[in-house]
């Protein structure tokens, strides 16, 4: 269990050192920074010892251990368009993202099982059936359209929910939370449904076809034979089995609904991360853009962390190091 | 009868389909007293387990009983609703599946799983249940339960399972355990162990056993009376000395006819006459076109030393903390040409890894191979090395995972014609058209895909895709315990057939020892990876050398009550 645990640690730490790699050669390779900070009136001298105040003088995997060794600390450098240094705009920034991604992602889930089970139990039903049809829209359609759509639904037409930004929001120390104030939660009902609609729909149809298989199996004839109720053998013996394949997907998913979020974010003027990346990259702020690329592998590569860990927790099977006492 | 605690009179199941209605089970009657095993014999498809799933009242839908009664101690429970039948179930009527390894929940410790039952039938307290559970583990032979208790499913071997699986189907006290094949996916051993315990219990707590099977050995060995199915009906009812010793049904005799006996020798199986399933297999013609090589100089076509393979059971970075298995320990033996060689053996014992290195699927970690006088493990180069496998083919157990489900049958025969250009252009169909022919299946059947055939057929395609390229040397591994026994009697005179006409070599692979009996020259016994001993089969069953041999012939069934009717002239 522990050298299984140490293992994933050390391969996440790679995957990391590796992504540290990318974010740190767009510094050296997407142009030379000293060309846009120095003006036109600029001698040999001056750009020497510019080179020389912001180390880019020394050797590149120096240059590289220094990024690391300032990146492990929080210290990404400066916007080059705000001038600020760019932990301080993460900051600012990532709990409207971090809110947003948490609630599509608890709908995604709490929903897309809910549905899920229910369509595999009520495998012929009618209900069950429109559900399945209606959550291929959930599948075929792009966010950005389905964004568009709510919006001219609920703001324009209908007029109930703010079409754009976070609505009201309380501090709370560094955090700035829209959870608290109802234009708030408005605010944020047509975004996280936006975010999380694929993502449930995918967990939905997911849920239904491994519980099915599921369901087909001995132990749960097994279970029903031995006069058990329905409701125990379904989420007793059945839905347990099931969340096991789910449980991978899903983690993938999650990491996918904060990357995913930039074209939410965009669509619906939410002033998280993603959108401070869009607007990044319309202004070549490569520390903004190495920080935003840190910030979701770390979070991808510490979500599967956890997804694997969780196999432990519900799967005896990988416990035991396959030494099945005889 | 007063103390019959199942009754079932004029059973129908019927599951209609789009087409038409499909009859199940067709007027079946069926008496269990406490007390009693009663088998309920019969080839797949002959309604057995629909019954159990009627009375359990767990058909599949569309599947309902269309006419007739099931009476529980008098009382009719075919007409209960979903309640009252959940009530019955599992507190009167219990029943045990076949497969031990898929029947318990992976992620519940075996003891969650049986204080669940034992509180929702029996509504006693966490300790009390606790105890329960630990004395009915305690009664099925699970030694130390106490603390095996809280262990999951998959640290307990399959006979271990199988044992948690009737102290859940005692749990609650029932009056009828339906067991739907308990045995047939464990060892010989286990089996025996296994039907002891459910005699043993029966006795003992006075339930009557409906026992599941297509065994002729389980029923002979176990039951107090047998019912025979064919086709949903039921052919014969009677004690089971009566119906195996002297059958009065026609179907019932064709049965017993093809069950192969571990104390004569046939020279051929008499095939069924019952219902029209004789197949036609045309071995002259085939044996007139058939290439022979020159045969090898010494007699001995196929030779190994020392054969051994181990398996990497845990890995690990430093190569003295890795564990591994050695699955086939320095084995030794030589086949002859033109002679059938046997390898028996529990599961796990190594059979099938050894024929895997012969065929060359596996590399060898030590020992040789010699294949008509020439070391194959020698052999460096690729071509010399399909020159061997040209002369080596396979027939596995599976009928339904060995053959390629997206190809068309005559691609897959044509397959390793053309994989070893032994043929070119219009002459590899004409091989594939021939060979069809002559198992039996007919031309046409190499237009359809393999889903469209039984089992038997399916195996009887196995055999003509290794009869492709000619080969000298045959290796059969298990190829007929998928298979329900008159199929299994026809695959086995196509085989003896195949050896006598085409002077065929062949190492065949079983666990069931009366089929090695029938089919081999010469046997090998297998434990644990080793070979235990060699012998001339006859020889072996009447004199083994070996305590595990004469273990493993004490536990197979004796059959000596069945009826010889129709064996007559087949005796050797």
């Amino acid at each position: 269990m522990l050298t299984y645990v140490l293992k994933r640690v050390l391969q996440s730490a790679l995957v990391l050192l590796v992504v540290g790699l990318v974010a740190f050669s767009m510094f050296r390779f997407v142009g030379d920074p000293i060309d846009n900070m120095l003006g036109q009136e600029r001698t040999d001298a001056d750009i020497a010892r510019l080179r020389a105040d912001l180390g880019l003088d020394q050797p590149f995997p120096v240059q590289y251990y220094k990024f690391l060794e300032k990146a492990v600390q929080g210290d990404f450098g400066v916007s080059f368009r705000q001038g600020r240094p760019v932990a301080e705009i993460l900051v600012e920034r990532a709990p409207a993202t971090l809110e947003l991604a948490a609630v599509s992602g608890f709908l995604a889930i709490s929903i897309g099982i809910g549905l899920g089970v229910f369509t595999a139990i009520r495998k012929d039903g009618f209900l069950a059936n429109m559900i399945m049809s209606v959550s291929l829209i959930g599948v075929s359609l792009p966010t950005f359209l389905i964004g568009i759509l709510l919006i001219y639904l609920f703001s324009v037409e209908l007029g109930w929910l703010p079409s754009f930004g976070r609505g009201e929001v309380t501090h709370i120390g560094w955090w700035s939370t829209g959870l608290l104030t109802s234009s708030g939660l408005k605010a944020l009902i047509l975004p996280s449904i936006t975010l999380g609609l694929y993502q449930m729909t995918l967990i939905m149809r997911l849920v239904r076809s491994e519980m099915l298989e599921v369901l087909r199996q001995d132990y749960v004839r097994f279970a029903r034979a031995r006069g058990l109720k329905e409701r125990t053998v379904n989420f007793r013996h059945a839905l347990k089995n099931t969340l096991v394949p789910v449980i991978t997907v899903t983690g993938l998913q999650l990491g996918s609904i904060i990357a995913f979020a930039i074209i939410t974010e965009t669509v619906f003027q939410w002033p998280g991360v993603g959108l401070l990346f869009i607007n990044a990259i319309q202004f070549v702020d490569i520390p903004v853009m190495a920080a935003y690329l840190m910030l979701i592998s770390v979070m991808f590569v510490g979500i599967n962390l956890i997804v694997d860990l969780l196999y432990f927790a519900i799967d005896p099977r990988l416990r035991t190091d396959g030494k099945g006492a005889h | 009868m007063s103390d019959t605690v199942l009754d079932i009179e004029g059973l129908s199941v019927h599951f209609p389909t789009r087409r038409k209605l499909f009859v199940a089970v067709n007027k079946a009657n069926l008496a269990v007293e406490p007390g009693e095993i009663h088998g309920l014999v019969g080839e797949s498809g002959a309604g057995k387990s629909t019954i159990g799933a009627a009375v359990m009242g767990l058909l599949e839908r569309p599947g309902h009983i269309a006419e007739g009664t099931v009476s529980f101690k008098g009382e009719h429970i075919n007409g209960r609703d979903a309640d009252g039948m959940r009530a019955l179930r599992g507190a009167k009527i219990s029943m045990i599946f076949q497969d031990p390894l898929t029947s318990l929940n992976p992620l519940l410790t075996v003891g969650q799983q049986l204080v669940e039952t034992i509180q929702f039938h029996l509504k006693l307290s966490d300790a009390d249940s606790k105890k329960r559970a630990i004395e009915l583990l305690d009664r099925v032979g699970i030694p130390s339960p106490s603390e095996r208790i809280d262990q999951y499913p998959h640290q307990f071997s399959g006979g271990m399972r199988q044992r948690v699986v009737i102290a859940l189907a005692l749990c609650s006290e029932p009056d009828v355990i339906i067991a739907d094949e308990p045995t047939t996916a464990l060892d010989v051993s286990i089996q025996a162990q296994i039907l002891e315990l459910i005699k043993e219990l029966a006795r003992e707590r006075q339930t009557g056993v409906i026992l599941i099977t297509h065994d002729m050995g389980v029923i002979a060995d176990t039951t107090d009376k047998v019912t025979v199915m064919y086709q949903g009906q039921v052919v014969e009812s009677g004690t089971t000395e009566q119906v195996l010793g002297a059958p009065a049904h026609e179907y019932t005799k064709s049965l017993i006819a093809a069950v192969p006996r571990p104390t004569l020798k046939v020279h051929r199986f008499p095939q069924l006459s019952y219902g029209g399933r004789q197949i036609a297999f045309h071995i002259d013609d085939l044996a007139r076109n058939w290439e022979r090589p020159e045969p090898t100089k010494s007699g001995t076509l196929l030779k190994v030393e020392g054969l051994t393979k181990t398996f990497l059971a845990r890995n690990a970075i430093i190569p003295s903390r890795r564990k591994y298995f050695t699955a086939a320990d320095k084995v030794s033996f030589d086949i002859r040409e033109g002679e059938v060689f046997g390898i028996v053996g529990e599961s796990g014992s190594g059979k099938s890894t050894v024929a895997r290195m012969i065929a060359t699927l596996y590399q060898t970690n030590g020992g040789k191979i010699f294949f008509d006088d020439e070391e194959i493990t020698e052999l460096k180069t690729a071509k010399d090395l399909e020159s061997y496998r040209r002369q080596i083919q396979m027939i596995f157990q599976d009928p339904f995972s060995s053959l390629n489900p997206r190809m068309r049958v005559d691609e897959i025969i044509a397959e390793p014609v053309k994989h070893h250009k032994l043929l070119e252009g219009d002459a590899i169909q004409h091989r594939v058209d021939e060979l069809l022919e002559r198992v039996g299946l007919g031309s046409d059947a190499g237009r359809k895909y393999p889903h469209e055939f039984s089992g038997g057929q399916r195996q009887r395609i196995s055999i003509a895709r290794a009869l492709a390229t000619q080969p000298r040397f045959l290796i059969c591994d298990e190829p007929t315990s998928a298979l329900d026994v008159s199929i299994q009697a026809q695959i086995l005179n196509i085989l003896k057939d195949l050896q006598e006409h085409l002077g065929l070599t062949m190492l065949f692979i079983s666990h069931d020892l009366p089929v090695v009996r029938q089919m081999c020259d010469r046997v090998g016994v297998m434990r644990q990876g080793q070979m235990v001993e060699v012998a001339d089969t006859e020889t072996l069953f009447a004199s083994p050398k070996e305590a595990y041999t004469r273990e493993l012939l004490s536990l197979m069934p004796k059959l000596e009550g069945l009826s010889t009717e129709g064996l007559e002239d087949e005796i050797v």
